[in-house]
């Protein structure tokens, strides 16, 4: 009985750290420029595909991870460079198709590149489950962890340390106060898509072994996304972590204890009512509209 | 137009007002829509632009619905597709399953998700903006996901076939009974949308769309407001998924999916928010154009991706409005 529980828990985790890592990516983008960025899940995909592919060519893993992502920060700042930066004035709603348009091309682009197929990646290390408290757990789950840990400390050092990273945060308290005080605005809107579109990689690479990647992986993987970087509190960083892990870990128990077809269902249900408690999320700051 | 009107004499400011009855879009431009309708059918070679003409005419009603909601009110709604699939489901269900009158299914479909959007409308249109997209969003993908799952009900992903529509005795079938019947209902659609937005609800919508809280102010219930227009643009589409249904007479999930959602969303903002005609437009040009790209094969993706993208960035504010405001400029 005990085992079940952490069986769930564990995987609830794993796919909640993925989930935090897109939302991450969400949140960096929105905070810079107020734009949903729906493309968010092709770099996931991107990430995924691209590390099976060098690896196919014949590199080593690591520098397939790291070709992976520096392919999906190249995506992402091109994607700032020729689609975002060109519609300064438009509104929400036309940001969002703008974004979903650059979706749809990237998928397409993708399955010319490679094709519609399943592909699978080797795991880090090791395919031998470790028992753990009565579950077995995959060594891929540790990594993805790992590595998610690591990358919100490394972030943390970011924002709170570098020179960049105290700009982001300045232009996504006040974006004139930012501009007044010399921050190039324009170059912390460039940096923050490449930014989220190498966590969203990393997060492709990560979850590939475990769930296998195609061409079209990263339109749930992005809506999960989304949907965890609203749960926690849209441009709160801690807000998306524990968004995207609440997410995961509903998901998972939804689909052990009731029914698997209808977790996503569980999911969004869970959304749509703390949303009702909280309108601004769980983390996000109460808004007052100006008038 | 009545102060000029004022200034001219007597004769011509009859010729004044009457064109100026003309240039609204409540009359101008609904006569134009009608005329294009009726005149279509001679432009058109065989069955297989009927087919096309019809989807277009469907797909516009949610369009001219779903404008309402977001070209007037200001409310995104990245879900509509849930209650275009749920009126085509509810209706297929009724009629093909329980033996309903296809009418009376329609009926009741149309009745089940205006019930649903007044349910659900009141939580979810306190939210403002992502947040807002989010939980609509959300909603249609439940929606979507139950269709897909209760297979024993739905057909799950293969989808349902589903029986004809029969109008008072008769049964409705061929392009070109199909295609009257559903130019009609555009008509009624843009008729319902152009008279809501005139009257006093319209310039409550457009009122809170620029600062709700502004609206409040000057007395507007914007809560109630918002509440109206996200029900009548459910049953816009409720209605039309419903005859979509009946049309094709076979209905997948598909047609409940997020992609539908978007695609409807992408038609309203592709023609011009808050312009009626600019929807129907949207809805043409969005419905015809995946037919033509069809002769791209593997590149359709990437070429229907990159004009959404290239669109959005030339026209923010829609084709309709762009081109009406280079019209203006050149006619002065």
């Amino acid at each position: 009985m005990g085992g079940q529980w952490v069986q769930f828990l564990a995987g609830g985790l794993t796919v909640g750290s993925i989930y935090a890592l897109v939302a991450l990516g969400f949140s960096i983008i929105f905070n810079a420029s107020r734009v949903i960025n729906f493309a968010q899940g092709e770099f996931v995909m991107i990430g995924g595909m691209s590390a099976v592919s060098l690896v196919a060519i014949g590199m080593p893993m690591a520098v397939a991870i790291v070709g992976a992502v520096v392919i999906a920060a190249i995506v992402g700042l091109s994607l700032e460079k020729f689609a975002i930066a060109r519609a300064p004035r438009a509104n929400v709603v036309t940001l969002i198709i703008i974004t979903i348009g650059a979706s749809i091309f990237l998928r397409g682009i993708a399955q010319l590149v490679w094709d519609k197929g399943i592909h699978s990646l080797a795991p880090l290390s090791g395919e031998r489950p470790i028992a753990l408290f009565g579950a077995t757990i995959l060594p891929q789950s540790l990594w993805v962890l790992g590595v998610t840990v690591a990358i919100v400390a490394a972030l943390s050092w970011f924002f709170g340390r570098t020179r960049l990273g105290k700009a982001m945060l300045a232009t996504s308290h006040n974006r004139l106060a930012a501009q007044l005080v010399g921050i190039d605005v324009a170059t912390v809107l460039f940096a923050s898509f490449g930014l989220a579109a190498a966590l969203g990689a990393i997060a492709g690479v990560l979850i590939a072994p475990i769930t296998f990647t195609s061409y079209d992986v990263g339109v749930m993987l992005g809506l999960k996304g989304f949907a965890a970087a609203i749960l926690g509190g849209l441009g709160s960083f801690p807000g998306a972590i524990a968004g995207g892990l609440v997410l995961g870990l509903v998901e998972s128990f939804g689909a052990g204890f009731v029914s698997s077809a209808y977790k996503d269902v569980i999911a969004f249900v869970i959304i749509l009512a703390v949303l009702f408690f909280r309108p601004d999320g769980l983390f996000g700051a109460l808004r007052t509209e100006r008038v | 137009m009545d102060s000029l009107a004022h200034f001219e004499p007597n004769a011509s400011r009859r010729y004044v007002a009457i064109a100026a009855w003309w240039g609204t879009p409540r009359t101008g431009g609904f006569a134009l829509l009608a005329l294009v309708i009726a005149l279509m059918p001679l432009a058109i070679a065989n069955n297989y632009f009927y087919d096309v003409a019809i989807l277009v005419a469907l797909n516009a009603i949610v369009c001219v619905g779903l404008n309402l909601l977001i070209g007037y009110a200001g409310q995104i709604s990245l879900g509509h597709a849930g209650f275009f699939g749920l009126g085509a489901y509810g209706s297929a269900l009724l009629a093909s399953r329980y033996g309903w009158p296809p009418l009376a299914a329609l009926s009741a479909a149309t009745a089940g998700v205006a019930l649903v959007a007044f349910v659900v409308g009141r939580p979810i249109l306190r939210l403002k903006g992502h947040y807002l997209a989010m939980a609509t969003l959300g909603l249609g993908i439940i929606v979507s996901i139950v269709i897909s799952t209760e297979d024993g009900l739905t057909g799950g992903p293969d989808g349902m076939p589903v029986t004809p529509l029969t109008l008072f005795g008769f049964v409705v079938q061929g392009e070109r009974a199909w295609y009257w019947l559903a130019g009609g209902c555009l008509l009624l659609a843009v008729w319902i949308a152009l008279n809501l937005i005139e009257s006093p609800i319209g310039r409550a919508l457009r009122a809170l769309h620029t600062s709700e809280v502004a609206a409040e102010v000057v007395g507007i219930d914007s809560a109630r407001h918002k509440l109206l227009v996200f029900v009548v643009s459910a049953v816009f589409a409720a209605v039309a998924g419903g005859l979509t249904a009946y049309y094709t007479g076979f209905i997948t999930p598909a047609k409940a999916s997020f992609m539908h959602s978007i695609e409807l969303v992408t038609m309203v903002v592709f023609g011009g928010m808050a312009s009626t005609f600019g929807a129907v437009v949207g809805a043409a040009v969005l419905t015809v154009l995946p037919q033509l790209l069809t002769v791209l094969k593997e590149y359709e993706m990437v070429a229907f991706g990159a004009l959404m993208m290239l669109t959005m960035i030339f026209f923010p504010r829609g084709v309709v409005p762009t081109l009406g405001a280079c019209l203006r400029r050149w006619a002065r």
